[in-house]
């Protein structure tokens, strides 16, 4: 069973308005799917879980310097901007 | 058009008359493949080909490129209102690697939004339409990717994979696609969706074609770790090879006609025996909970500040956000996002999150074991003939229909989508899966049994 308080407390974790009639939307659409996914309850849980599919790990590089993106690069695309910097919203309510 | 037939054309009337009569084609092309159309810079392109400037494995040949791969000043969508003005200051590396190559890159692909999808109908653009039939679905996420060669609207292209995103459109549009081994491609530059699981492959007319566009974007890049620095090198072949039909795959009755044509052709030559792989019947749930899971952590990035969809006004970041990402999303995104915060949230790890990647250790372990016996395996791509428009309306009913291509993503295989002929004048693809690496193996037995099957 998925609840509305559900969704509105999915909807929060990632960080999407919805509206009332979104939320009964996906509630039904949820139900559906993640009692798809609760057929997993089959699978024995004494097995190793696969994070990554090659054995790479510790990818390491030389400390060097690259090149990077100018400011102006790495600021063309946003909308709010100031000084040379980007611009958010307030993070103190 | 095979990449022979396009530089006979060229060598005839010249490339830029060449690159003209196909920009005029995708003008009036009603498939809506392309989300943007790089007329100007690939006519200039052209003329520097003319004019013997133009040098490179790929010179002069004009290549789609998905739109979720960076292309340095040029629009990069994901097909989502959340990049509808976004110009990256960076290419891709397998970008990078076309243009040294001298291609020309006549365009983006349109596709599923950030890759999510089997139809290409949740594009904020607008489904792409199936060349054999515009009232069908392209397939996805690379519909655009794979209409183009299929309409003649482009010679080569580039998709990505994440859980069959080049297999399915390839076999819905009567083309060649491949999904390399995880790590023999470099990611870099490519928007992610879901890291674990995707990788950006060549789609084409021929498996020559196919073969050439791997060896360009195949090979080293540090800029993504889990690239494996192996290059590839298409080697022809001919041997007798032991061919296992994966029993948990099959398809519905118009699919298996033509699947069972192709396995008698296949008889003739090599061995066929039927395998059972049964951790299959958990690998499309597991791959979705994956797939959702990555989303919700890679989407986080999307919040109106560095780049992408912005309100006018700044508010507090709380409300900011949330609304920035409900005007910029649609709906098949949000689905994808919320259920992957849901199925990592407290108290679900475990029963979702932590499964589904055991799930993926089994998968691991039955491929392996048929890989003991067998050199390669086959299945039908898709389970069905490509969807009308709106079929796939259900979301759950739209994921079960990866149910034959998730497991190869979840393995991190590779797997090639083989145009096997057409049943109700649509074409039907088969899949035919290696072990880690041996995309030459794949692509020689996919050139012989592609060629026979259209004879």
């Amino acid at each position: 069973m998925v609840s509305l308080e559900d969704v509105y407390h999915t909807a929060e974790l990632a960080k999407i308005e919805i509206t009332e009639g979104e939320a009964e939307k996906f509630r039904k659409e949820f139900e559906k799917i993640i009692d798809y996914f609760n057929i997993l309850d089959e699978v024995e849980e004494d097995i190793e879980p696969t994070f990554h599919v090659l054995p790479i790990t510790n990818v390491f590089r030389e400390d060097v310097e690259g090149e990077c993106l100018s400011q102006e690069e790495a600021l063309s695309n946003a909308k709010h901007k100031e000084d040379g910097h980007f611009k958010g919203p307030r993070v103190v309510e | 058009m095979r990449v022979t037939e396009w530089r006979e054309k060229v060598e005839t009337q010249g490339c830029y008359d060449a690159i003209s009569e196909m920009l005029e084609r995708i003008e009036k092309s009603k498939l809506n493949a392309y989300i943007t159309v790089c007329r100007d810079e690939a006519l200039k392109m052209a003329e520097k080909y003319d004019r013997g400037e133009l040098k490179g494995r790929l010179a002069g040949i004009p290549v789609a490129v998905k739109d979720n791969i960076s292309t340095k000043g040029i629009l990069t969508t994901c097909a989502s209102k959340m990049l509808s003005n976004y110009k990256p200051v960076f290419d891709a590396h397998v970008v990078e690697r076309l243009k040294a190559e001298g291609a020309i890159i006549i365009g983006k692909a349109n596709m599923d939004e950030f890759a999510m999808g089997t139809t290409t109908e949740t594009s904020y653009y607008g489904v792409v339409r199936n060349p054999y039939d515009l009232d069908r679905v392209a397939g996805g996420s690379s519909g655009g990717s794979a209409a183009v060669i299929a309409a003649d609207e482009a010679v080569l292209s580039l998709g990505s994979d994440t859980g069959g995103s080049i297999r399915c459109p390839a076999s819905f549009c009567g083309i060649y696609g491949l999904k390399p081994t995880y790590g023999l491609v470099s990611r870099y530059g490519l928007i992610p969706y879901a890291n674990s699981l995707e990788q950006i492959g060549p789609m084409a007319d021929c498996i020559d074609d196919l073969a050439l566009l791997l060896e360009v974007i195949a090979g080293k890049d540090r800029r993504d770790s889990t690239n494996s620095g192996k290059e590839f090198k298409f080697v022809p072949e001919d041997r007798k090879l032991k061919v296992g039909v994966i029993a948990e795959m099959g398809g519905n009755e118009d699919v298996m006609k033509r699947f069972s044509e192709a396995v008698e052709v296949i008889r003739e030559k090599h061995e066929v025996e039927e395998v059972s792989m049964p951790s299959f019947k958990y690998a499309l749930a597991a791959y979705y909970i994956i797939a959702m899971s990555e989303a919700s952590s890679n989407l986080a990035r999307y919040d109106g500040v560095r780049y992408g969809y912005a309100l006018e006004k700044l508010d507090s970041w709380r409300r900011y956000f949330s609304k920035v990402r409900a005007e910029g999303f649609g709906d098949e995104v949000k689905r994808r996002i919320m259920l992957g915060s849901y199925a990592l949230s407290a108290g679900y790890y475990g029963k979702y999150y932590l499964k589904a990647q055991k799930v993926r250790t089994l998968v691991i372990r039955d491929f392996k074991k048929a890989f003991e016996e067998f050199d390669v395996l086959i299945s039908p791509t898709m389970p069905s003939l490509p969807f009308k428009i709106g079929e796939l309306a259900d979301p759950l009913t739209m994921y079960k229909a990866d149910v034959n291509t998730v497991p190869i993503n979840l393995a991190g295989l590779p797997a090639l989508s083989v145009p096997i002929g057409f049943e109700k004048g649509l074409p039907v693809g088969l899949q035919v899966i290696g072990n880690y690496f041996s995309e030459n193996t794949l692509l020689n037995f996919g050139k012989w049994l592609g060629e026979r099957m259209q004879d």
